[in-house]
């Protein structure tokens, strides 16, 4: 900030508070040219304002306030670019880099001077993480019979996860696979639950109305859910049949899916964006995006290991 | 009393009729929306799932009715009385009368019409598009030109200390209005606001913390300092206090909003700055409730007799206690732990039902007599049976978004041993759930006491004139 800026703002700010202090003032006194305790003499629509002074208690309070206020501005920043006195930061103010901001936070430790989010965290790291670092050092499965880990690692799931696999995992029509079922995109090893959730997942189903026509999609949807023993039109099915070697690149040709790639298996009657014809046919025309976030950077690798291992105890 | 004033000049009494009619009809059309949003709050299947009814589309609709239609017509009505009477003189223009009352209809009515169908610049107590924010300005500059034209043309000497508040809060409105609203059209409906990022919250704030600050406040201090002493009796307390007072409360309540921005990405010496300017905005704030209660010493009987003067002055007791919360709240540390909970909401509730409604309903009760050629209400039991309804529907508020909004800090700070959150939002929901349905009882209190008034004034409306008796004279008699 410009020495203008800070001139212009602590003229106006302190400006105000000593006008109001000189105001106060000016008021204490009788300047009214009436005697105090009778009318002002003036009236309006029958209502007269009589001279009384100011309230002792009252004025006392407006002297207190107007003092804490010059100390606070004196020992924290207010005035532009004035530190204060005990040099307080809650952030590093003005940065727009993550580079900066690490830089920022190496250079204030080295100075013994952290700001106040670098201050909590390393406070934080230094309790938690040693908590963390045990748990980390068991495998997935082996953390996942352990009940205070487990519980642990719920609490975790509750903040970060059920936002869209649900309080109780069961997951949410529209992409948000249900975690309980044991029926897993990618592999449900502890050690893959848990590349899952450090470097997420992105879940790609092509359209297919521009090759298929819609003749040939309600076809191919016909031939999907026969697979999972569905009730569907065998002659339209059976042209489905045909088309579906450009879907068994990623899903099989048993359609048993490809845990790989992330493509479902269409055979076990679990649908993750719906299983009603209609549900399929949109899948099936215009193809389905999903994300899972990576939660490396959020959570840390040993907080994701112990909700690894909640998320395995689910189906185990 | 001194009767100086030989010959009554002809008031327009006429926009002043208007806009108190339609302050008790806003009221309850307003407050009735936020008691549907408060019963989705624990019961959301009453949005029927109509995109309409959300409360998304329903919270806007009932922050700018009762703010703008109902408090603003109070505003309007009393503001038109005031300046005339104490002016002794006519208002400035009738034409510009009639175009303020209309317009301002018409900007209430597009706001119903607009923010349920999800019209909004999502700007908070500025959600309405910009044609409409077009609107607003021509009203409020009409608005301006009447009342300062009246107070050049007064037949008095001084300008009373009510116009001080009142001219003070059309001045600053204004000013907040369009500065807050410039925004670039894209399409009728549509626009987006000049600022950007933190200028824009920061900006937001500055209107929306003054809003608070001038319209709920400085405008309603007005109101006060012409009812509280013409329904007392009595004169003014302090003419100095209100000289201090008035001065500091709107050379630093401008200062006053970024301490809704505590903790953000506001820049820290903001944030201090605003924190300061709230916490010393306490005493100026405290001014203006001492002089009005003091104004009543050596008439404190007649609040047994007179429910007119018990809105009146129990409007003050909560502004009072909503102006010293109000600066706690802003010290960051408190913030900290009431800062998105209901606790705000409770905080504004005490200012808005407490206070603003409450102080506007004690004039409205004392001027309709006067209006439609009466003595006194059609019932002053049933003044007396609104004021109970009133006041017990506002305790039960607040007193539940106090829990509610403590509950809710504490769940969501509470850590455990390992550093993870003690408690899920959906945890401390669920907890909120039985303080949500004590909200609403307080709710059903309120509007049972707005349509209590509304029958209250249909009769004394309809009746012939010279009908009834007033208050004093009906408590005598009995």
């Amino acid at each position: 900030m410009s020495m203008f800026w800070t001139i212009w703002i602590s003229v106006i700010t302190l400006g105000s508070i000593i006008g109001c202090y000189f105001l106060l003032r000016w008021c204490l006194a009788n300047n009214t040219g009436v005697k105090e305790g009778e009318s002002m003499g003036h009236e309006f629509d029958g209502i007269i304002e009589i001279n009384n002074p100011l309230p002792k208690w009252w004025t006392y309070l407006f002297y207190i306030v107007i003092v804490w206020g010059f100390v606070y501005l004196l020992l924290y920043p207010g005035l532009g670019a004035w530190q204060g006195l005990f040099g307080w930061k809650s952030s590093n103010q003005g940065i727009l880099t993550l580079e900066e901001s690490a830089q920022a936070r190496i250079e204030a430790k080295e100075q013994g001077k952290l700001v106040q989010y670098d201050r909590e965290l390393d406070f934080a790291a230094e309790r938690f993480d040693p908590i963390f670092a045990e748990y980390a050092k068991v495998p997935v499965e082996e953390l996942a019979t352990n009940e205070e880990a487990i519980k642990v690692g719920q609490r975790l799931f509750l903040q970060n996860c059920a936002q869209c696999h649900g309080s109780d995992a069961g997951g949410q029509n529209g992409g948000f696979p249900n975690l309980t079922d044991n029926d897993w995109l990618y592999g449900g090893s502890g050690a893959k639950i848990k590349e899952t959730l450090l470097l997420g997942r992105q879940g790609v189903m092509p359209g297919w109305i521009d090759s298929f026509g819609e003749q040939g999609v309600d076809e191919v949807v016909a031939y999907t859910l026969s697979l999972s023993g569905r009730d569907v039109d065998q002659g339209l099915a059976d042209r489905g049949k045909a088309r579906f070697a450009a879907c068994a690149a990623c899903h099989g040709m048993d359609g048993k899916g490809n845990q790989m790639l992330g493509a479902p298996n269409l055979t076990d009657q679990i649908w993750l964006y719906g299983g009603s014809t209609r549900a399929v046919t949109e899948t099936l025309t215009y193809g389905r995006n999903g994300v899972m976030p990576s939660f490396k950077k959020t959570l840390g690798e040993d907080k994701i290991h112990v909700v690894s291992a909640y998320v395995y105890s689910l189906s185990n | 009393m001194s009767d100086t004033s030989q010959v009554t000049p002809d008031y327009n009494y006429k926009v002043v009729r208007q806009f108190t009619i339609m302050t008790i009809i806003w009221g309850i059309v307003g407050m009735a929306v936020g008691l549907l949003i408060a019963a989705q709050l624990f019961a959301p299947a009453l949005n029927f799932d109509v995109p309409w009814l959300t409360y998304s589309r329903l919270r806007p609709l009932h922050t700018n009715a009762v703010i703008f239609a109902f408090g603003g017509c109070a505003l309007f009505a009393t503001s038109y009385y005031i300046v005339q009477r104490t002016c002794q003189v006519r208002l400035f223009s009738d034409k510009l009368a009639a175009f303020t009352f209309w317009g301002w209809q018409a900007v209430i009515v597009l706001a119903a019409i607009t923010l349920p169908l999800g019209i909004t610049s999502s700007k908070e107590y500025a959600e309405l598009e910009w044609p409409i924010d077009i609107l607003i300005a021509l009203v409020w500059v009409a608005y301006i030109i009447n009342f300062f034209g009246t107070l050049v043309i007064r037949k008095v000497s001084h300008i009373y200390v009510a116009n001080w508040f009142l001219g003070a809060f059309m001045l600053t409105v204004a000013v907040l209005h369009i500065g807050n609203s410039m925004a670039l059209p894209v399409s009728f409906t549509k626009s987006y606001s000049i600022y950007a990022g933190a200028v824009d919250a920061m900006m937001q704030w500055w209107y929306g913390h003054n809003a608070v600050g001038f319209f709920l406040t400085a405008g309603f201090l007005g109101m006060m300092y012409y009812f509280v002493p013409k329904q007392a009796g009595r004169p003014v307390y302090s003419y100095r206090l209100s000289v201090v007072h008035f001065w500091a409360l709107i050379s630093l309540y401008i200062w006053a909003g970024p301490h809704h921005l505590h903790y953000t990405a506001l820049p820290d010496w903001t944030q201090s700055l605003g924190m300061v300017m709230s916490l010393i905005l306490f005493v100026p704030s405290w001014g203006g409730m001492i002089n009005g209660i003091m104004t009543l010493s050596g008439a404190w009987h007649k609040l047994r007799t007179d429910p007119v003067l018990r809105f009146l002055i129990v409007s003050l007791s909560f502004y009072g206690m909503s102006t010293f919360e109000g600066p706690m709240m802003s010290i960051k540390t408190v913030n900290a732990l009431s800062h998105y909970t209901d606790w705000t909401v409770g905080h504004v509730h005490s200012g808005a039902l407490g206070w603003v409604a409450m102080v506007s309903i004690g004039s409205v009760y004392h001027l309709i007599p006067i209006l439609f050629g009466q003595k006194g209400m059609y019932s002053t039991k049933l003044v007396n049976v609104h004021f109970w309804l009133a006041t017990i529907g506002v305790v039960l508020y607040i007193v539940a978004m106090w829990m509610s909004g403590v509950l809710q800090g504490l769940m969501w700070r509470a850590v455990n041993e390992d550093g993870t959150l003690t408690y899920s939002f959906v945890e401390s929901l669920e907890a909120s759930y039985p303080f949500y349905v004590v909200r609403f009882i307080g709710g059903v209190f309120v509007v049972a006491g707005m349509l209590v008034m509304a029958y209250n004034t249909y009769r004394t409306v309809r009746a012939p004139k010279g009908s009834f008796a007033s208050a004093d004279a009906a408590a005598q008699a009995a």
